[in-house]
């Protein structure tokens, strides 16, 4: 067993912090405006949409210091042991000289009430370390999660060019001091265990990946939280008890992501930009997907294993996983099982898991050359919006031009991510041309009854459902012509 | 901004005048976080929380309420019911006692505040609020509209009806006519900051309010009026408000009640601030519309004559239905002549939240229904939406002729909208891409693109003749110093810095001599709400008005003490030449001080000309208009409904701006706020009439990627307001929103492509990419369909 320890630490701007009065739903954003009195930071909706709470969160990614931008309102304490919080505040003091993010935002006119004004200089700012000359699309996307009402985010984005004529993001002080901090949080890991009660309230972070195997054996009842970007409103939202809270999203044994004999394997609390940073770059369809999941503060924190493990219906990643052929690993103590991920979605609420039993890692095959995959989403708004119906295909031709075999799964027209079988079959041994699709695409009826919802009518569901088999026919005849609407591409 | 500056005496111009672009004042506090919001301030000792507990209900009686768990839980102090209402258990703002403050007996809508705990922590109060058990006799309830009778169904309030020649006839003797209805889906304010007050109980009958409201004047007046006390015993004050846009005119005044009850009566400062669910389902919105119309047309497409019903969902009280739906009907017309219409207004009463103000306040609501009609029209006739619309414009101010009556007989003498259309036509290419996009459908399978060029036309006053005064109060310190206040509020919009620069202007003294402060009731009296776009306008002159006052004493001084005609006093900045010799302006204030001059006044304005009689429909109803036109580019896949905004144009007349840098973003910003009412932002009660889009999870206000790919907003650099307004500028506040109307009829453009033009989409709004899949569905349908 590793040591334990009764406190939470780690770095607060500048200075050290360790905790020990931590509960297991105390949030970042309220510690910061209640108990610290820094009340830069704003919330706008304590639900991770609106993005007024960004700050930013340094962490130690495989030994070197990222930093990403994090939506406080739904970030709970207990998982900052071993980082470095950065807020609004730390980038300039009262009077002093404003850091470049803020002077191009005040020179061109960014904020007009300012409420959601802080929360975007944290987006841009993590932006900008990263990037200092940013495209359009690369700040578009890293603004996806921070809502303005008042300035059209025309005036934001002129300010989002021009911070580099400010100052040079090498020389931020945050670049300056990543030696010292990097030390710092080195320091922090100790190897222990965290352990705090309060009152009857409990809060964990286990040592390692076999410490939490071993914990959750014990407590089957915990509940786990990776990027608490669903667990996260269970508190803010429905005020659930969470009780004893095993904190999971910074043990590096889950974030490990590898790719052996075409298969990626990705750890469960790897976040989706650590996980799609490679999958994007292997199965390039994905790539345009990950942009419409969440914001970027939620890609930082929310994970592919949480997206599958919630069992939600309208998961992202389940049903383009499903079609790709991906296994899940479970873990419950030393024992492990391998499963088809399809499998894992028993009904809605109901998963393959048993009590003790966590997702441990993804298994997803990288398609071979000639084999066609694309997912499509379709949303009321384009980023950072739930599914209305989500489709993905995974076509396997055979040389004669008949189907040899296709996977297609959908999101958003079921109680769990579905396999449209019916329209499987109907493909399956035919030639591969629009007539073929046009009379499979009357299949979907059998496969699928969705639901109306606040989201989209069930007439609305079934129709697009339906139709991005067409789109999807044509993506594969390699048109040159635009068979999407897209917004990166100039008019 | 260096305070310890010393001012520039050789300076020809002085920093920060009229006219000049500026910084939002609290810019840098903004991007710092040390602009403070009213959660941001250090509470009091003691300060305790307020949790609202909610109807689960949409119409029912209260049969039963049995709060002792709430009472019991942990950190609880106290719970109030209406029965703690010291006062009359109401906030209505028009008069109407149809508001409670906590629900008694009954409750008219699914959210509507019951109960508020009061606890120590914001936590335990929401926790405890859900302890509740609450029995109703639940009652039928009206959650919808559409389906309701104009006439016949339950009202709110009175409506309004315009008429100016037969309609009846005029469309009955017309070539051609169509009749039809449209849809237009409501909005969520959205303001990042949600509602909040803090109330601290004073001595006596005393009560401080900090409230994030428009209408500080009307929070004191209905928080006195809650307490039974005089207003004189009731301050509120705001600095700022993190977003209002019309939902913190009447809709802060519950919060704020609450708060001050609660305060009184435990004797402790109280703090009130709505999670972001509860603000967007116990709090009003801008209202949903049914919009009835019927017109009578020649082959041309000149309109001969329409008739219009707009029927609103209020929700369950009038709160400002009445004037909204006035503000419909005065600008059903937009910027087109009706020879002959008939329009009313159907205020209707529904088991939802009470509807209120939101930018535009019913106009963008009336505008949409005279642009559907040119489209109608203009399908119908074969021609370009465009083509019909220039048709019908008003007469233009150089040359007036019959054509500039509106429906309310007002005459139109400042119509400047076909020199807008014009330019704006041109730099937008229009002709061009109008066939390069014809060519690029006629290649393009799936995806479709669409254009509209759409006009603005829009009233400037208050229609409810008393709000347009305003009032002010300048303080020049002994050492030259300026203290600025007036009675509107800031919302973002950069008022008091257009007011600052007013008196800096005035006083010919840098900007950062003018000290920019909170607004409060205790300074200035019987404010209007700042709304109606008029806070520069009414505000901005009662600033330079009182600025003008210390003036003239100064002048009047300086002429007596130095022996000069008053002609030869005459202010430069940051100076005063007097006679041949130039005193600095703070040496002058010194001296005025020293000779016991009075170095402050209270400024007044209330707008001229103005004038309306509701019951008949007649007047001068608006002091001026303001113009402008969008044209925006849409591409549009039929697979899926999905779109993206490709370009938009946008040409506004800000008149002769005050500061054209926070104008720009008012602009900007308007029409992003009107593309989003009028695409994603969808408003959606289940059968129970509960919301379920109440959190930007479900509810989908623009983000920076919804933005058009070219986005090219100008200020007309040629207009001036018509009338003496301040400095001959024009309120921008509300006109820039109904550009986002462009890209709602450019996404009906690239619909109708699919069934060749020749059927009109009547695409409903929000245009959602369902509602746009839908109506590509139908003109698929009905195109094959044989004639």
């Amino acid at each position: 067993m590793p040591e334990i320890r009764n406190d939470i630490r780690f770095i607060l701007n500048g200075a050290d912090v360790a905790l020990t009065d931590v509960a297991p739903d105390a949030t970042l954003l309220d510690w910061l405006r209640l108990n610290r009195s820094l009340r830069g930071t704003k919330e706008g909706c304590a639900e991770g949409d609106c993005g007024a709470c960004t700050v930013l969160v340094g962490k130690l990614s495989a030994e070197s210091l990222v930093y990403e931008s994090v939506n406080a309102c739904i970030r709970f304490m207990g998982s900052l042991d071993g980082t470095h919080v950065v807020t609004v505040e730390h980038l300039c003091g009262d009077g002093e000289k404003l850091h470049p993010v803020q002077q191009a935002m005040v020179d061109f006119h960014g904020s007009q009430c300012g409420f959601c004004t802080p929360g975007f200089i944290m987006s841009l700012y993590a932006l900008w370390m990263r990037t200092p000359d940013p495209s359009n699309a690369a700040i578009e996307k890293a603004l996806q999660g921070n809502l303005c009402r008042c300035t059209g985010y025309e005036a934001i984005m002129r300010a989002a060019h021009a911070i580099s004529s400010y100052g040079e993001a090498a020389k931020d002080p945050l670049a300056a001091e990543r030696e010292d901090i990097t030390a710092r949080l080195k320091a922090l890991r100790d190897g222990a265990r965290v352990e705090i009660g309060l009152g009857k309230a409990r809060l964990i972070v286990p040592a390692s990946v076999d410490d939490f195997a071993a914990l959750l054996e014990k407590e089957p009842g915990a509940t786990i939280i990776a990027g608490s970007t669903d667990v996260g409103l269970w508190v803010t939202k429905h005020m659930r008890e969470i009780s004893p809270a095993i904190f999971i999203g910074g043990l590096d044994g889950l974030r490990t992501i590898l790719e052996k004999d075409g298969v990626i394997t990705i750890g469960a609390g790897a976040t989706y930009t650590e996980a799609f940073e490679t999958l994007s770059k292997r199965i390039p369809a994905l790539g345009p997907l990950v942009d419409r999941i969440g914001g970027e503060q939620v890609r930082n924190m929310g994970t592919i294993g949480g997206n599958i493990a919630n069992g939600s219906p309208i998961g992202d990643t389940p049903p383009p996983l499903i079609a790709l052929g991906a296994q899940l690993t479970l873990r419950k103590g030393e024992a492990r099982r391998t499963i088809p991920l399809e499998t894992f979605f028993i009904a809605y609420g109901e998963q393959d898991r048993q009590p003790g039993e966590f997702v441990e890692a993804v298994h997803v095959p990288v398609p071979t050359r000639g084999e066609k995959f694309a997912v499509y989403k379709v949303t009321k708004r384009r980023d950072e919006d739930i599914t209305a119906t989500l489709g993905a295909f995974y076509l396997t031709l055979a040389k004669d031009g008949t189907v040899a075999d296709i996977r297609i799964a959908y999101g958003g027209m079921a109680a769990t991510p579905k396999r449209a079988t019916a329209v499987e079959k109907a493909l399956i041994g035919k030639v591969w041309n629009e007539e073929t699709v046009e009379a499979a695409m009357a299949e979907y009826a059998s496969d699928f009854t969705p639901l109306t919802d606040m989201r989209a009518t069930a007439e609305y569901r079934a129709l697009a459902a339906r139709n991005l088999l067409l789109r999807f026919y044509i993506e594969t005849t390699g048109t040159k012509a635009p068979f999407q609407v897209s917004r990166n591409e100039a008019a | 901004m260096n305070k310890h500056a010393t001012p520039n005496l050789k300076a020809e111009k002085i920093a920060g005048g009229v006219a000049t672009d500026q910084r939002h004042d609290s810019a840098h506090k903004h991007v710092s976080g040390a602009a403070v919001y009213i959660d941001d301030m250090p509470e009091p000792a003691g300060t305790l929380h307020i949790g609202l507990g909610l109807s689960t209900v949409a119409h029912g009686a209260l049969k039963s309420i049995d709060l002792s768990a709430v009472r019991s839980a942990p950190g609880v102090v106290d719970v109030l019911t209406h029965a703690d209402v010291p006062g009359e258990n109401d906030v209505s703002p028009s008069n109407m006692h149809d508001d409670p403050v906590l629900a008694e007996g009954k409750v008219e809508f699914y959210g509507q505040p019951i109960f508020a705990v009061v606890a120590e922590t914001r936590e335990e109060a929401r926790r405890a609020a859900r302890l509740a058990k609450i029995e109703y006799d639940e009652l039928p309830a009206v959650i919808d509209i559409w389906n309701l009778d104009p006439v016949n169904d339950k009202q709110v309030t009175t409506p309004l009806i315009l008429k100016r020649g037969d309609a009846a006839a005029a469309i009955a003797a017309a070539p051609r006519r169509i009749k039809n209805r449209m849809w237009l889906g409501g909005q969520d304010h959205f303001y990042l900051e949600g509602q909040v007050s803090l109330a601290i109980p004073g001595e006596d009958d005393e009560v401080i309010v900090y409230c994030s409201t428009q209408g500080p004047s009307e929070t004191q007046h209905l928080v006195a009026h809650a307490l039974g006390v005089p207003s004189h015993a009731v301050t509120v004050e705001v600095r700022r408000m993190g977003g209002g846009f019309g939902g913190k005119e009447t809709q802060a005044n519950q919060c704020a009640a609450i708060a001050a009850v609660a305060a009184k009566k435990l004797k402790r400062a109280v703090k009130i601030r709505l999670d972001r669910d509860e603000d967007m389902t116990a709090t009003g919105k801008r209202h949903d519309f049914a919009i009835d119309y019927e017109v009578g047309f020649d082959d041309e497409g000149n309109i001969l004559g329409v008739d219009f019903t707009y029927a609103l969902r209020c929700g369950f009280s009038a709160d400002l239905s009445g004037p909204v739906g006035d503000r419909a009907l005065f600008h059903c017309d937009n910027a087109y002549f009706y020879p002959a219409v008939h329009a009313k207004s159907a205020p209707l009463y529904t088991n939802t939240v009470s509807n209120t103000a939101f930018r535009g306040f019913g106009g963008p609501q009336g505008m949409a229904g005279a642009e559907r009609v040119i489209d109608e029209v203009a399908f119908a006739v074969g021609k370009d939406s465009l083509e019909i619309r220039k048709l019908n414009f008003y007469d233009p101010m150089e040359a007036i002729g019959e054509r500039s009556v509106t429906p309310y007989h007002q005459k139109v003498e400042d119509c400047i909208i076909q020199r807008i259309v014009a330019e704006l036509e041109e730099s937008a290419n229009y002709a061009r891409r109008r066939r390069e996009i014809s060519a690029f459908n006629n290649n393009s399978r799936f995806i479709k693109r669409g254009l509209a060029l759409t006009p603005v036309k829009f009233g400037i006053s208050f229609t409810k003749t008393e709000a347009n005064q305003a009032g002010a109060l300048v303080h020049v310190y002994a050492d030259g110093s300026v203290h600025m206040n007036h009675g509107g509020t800031e919302m973002g919009q950069g008022l008091h810095l257009k007011v600052a620069q007013v008196v800096a202007e005035e006083f010919q003294i840098d900007l950062d001599r003018v000290k920019i402060t909170a607004t409060t009731t205790a300074k200035v009296p019987n404010t209007s709400p700042t709304a109606a776009s008029s806070g520069a306008d009414l505000n901005g002159m009662a600033a330079q008005d009182a600025a003008r006052q210390i003036r003239k004493r100064l002048t009047d001084f300086a002429a007596d003490k130095y022996q000069v005609p008053h002609d030869q006093v005459v202010f430069l900045p940051n100076r005063v030449r007097i006679g041949n010799q130039e005193v600095a302006f703070n040496d002058l204030v010194k001296q005025a001080y020293i000779n016991r001059i009075q170095l402050s006044a209270a400024g007044f304005y209330k707008t001229p000309k103005i004038h309306w009689d509701r019951s008949k429909g007649r007047g001068h109803a608006f002091y001026y208009y303001a113009y402008g036109a969008a044209c925006s580019e849409v591409s549009v896949d039929t697979l899926t409904g999905e779109y993206v905004v490709e370009r938009t144009d946008i040409l506004h007349d800000a008149g002769r701006s005050l500061n054209r840098a926070i104008d720009l973003g008012q602009v900007e910003g308007g029409f992003i706020q009107g593309m989003g009412w009028l695409t994603t932002e969808e408003l959606w009660w289940d059968n129970g009439g509960r919301l379920r889009t109440h959190a930007p999870s479900t509810y989908k206000i623009p983000l920076a990627s919804d933005r058009p790919k070219i986005f090219n907003v100008k200020l007309t650099d040629w207009s001036s307001a018509y009338e003496p307004t301040i400095h001959r500028s024009k309120a921008v506040g509300e006109p820039p929103l109904p550009h986002g109307m462009s890209v709602l009829h450019a996404l009906s453009d690239a619909v109708a492509s699919v069934a060749d033009h020749k059927i009109c989409p009547r695409l409903d709004a929000p245009a959602t990419p369902e509602r746009v899949l839908m109506a590509i569905e139908r003109l698929k349908r009905e195109a094959v369909k044989p004639a």
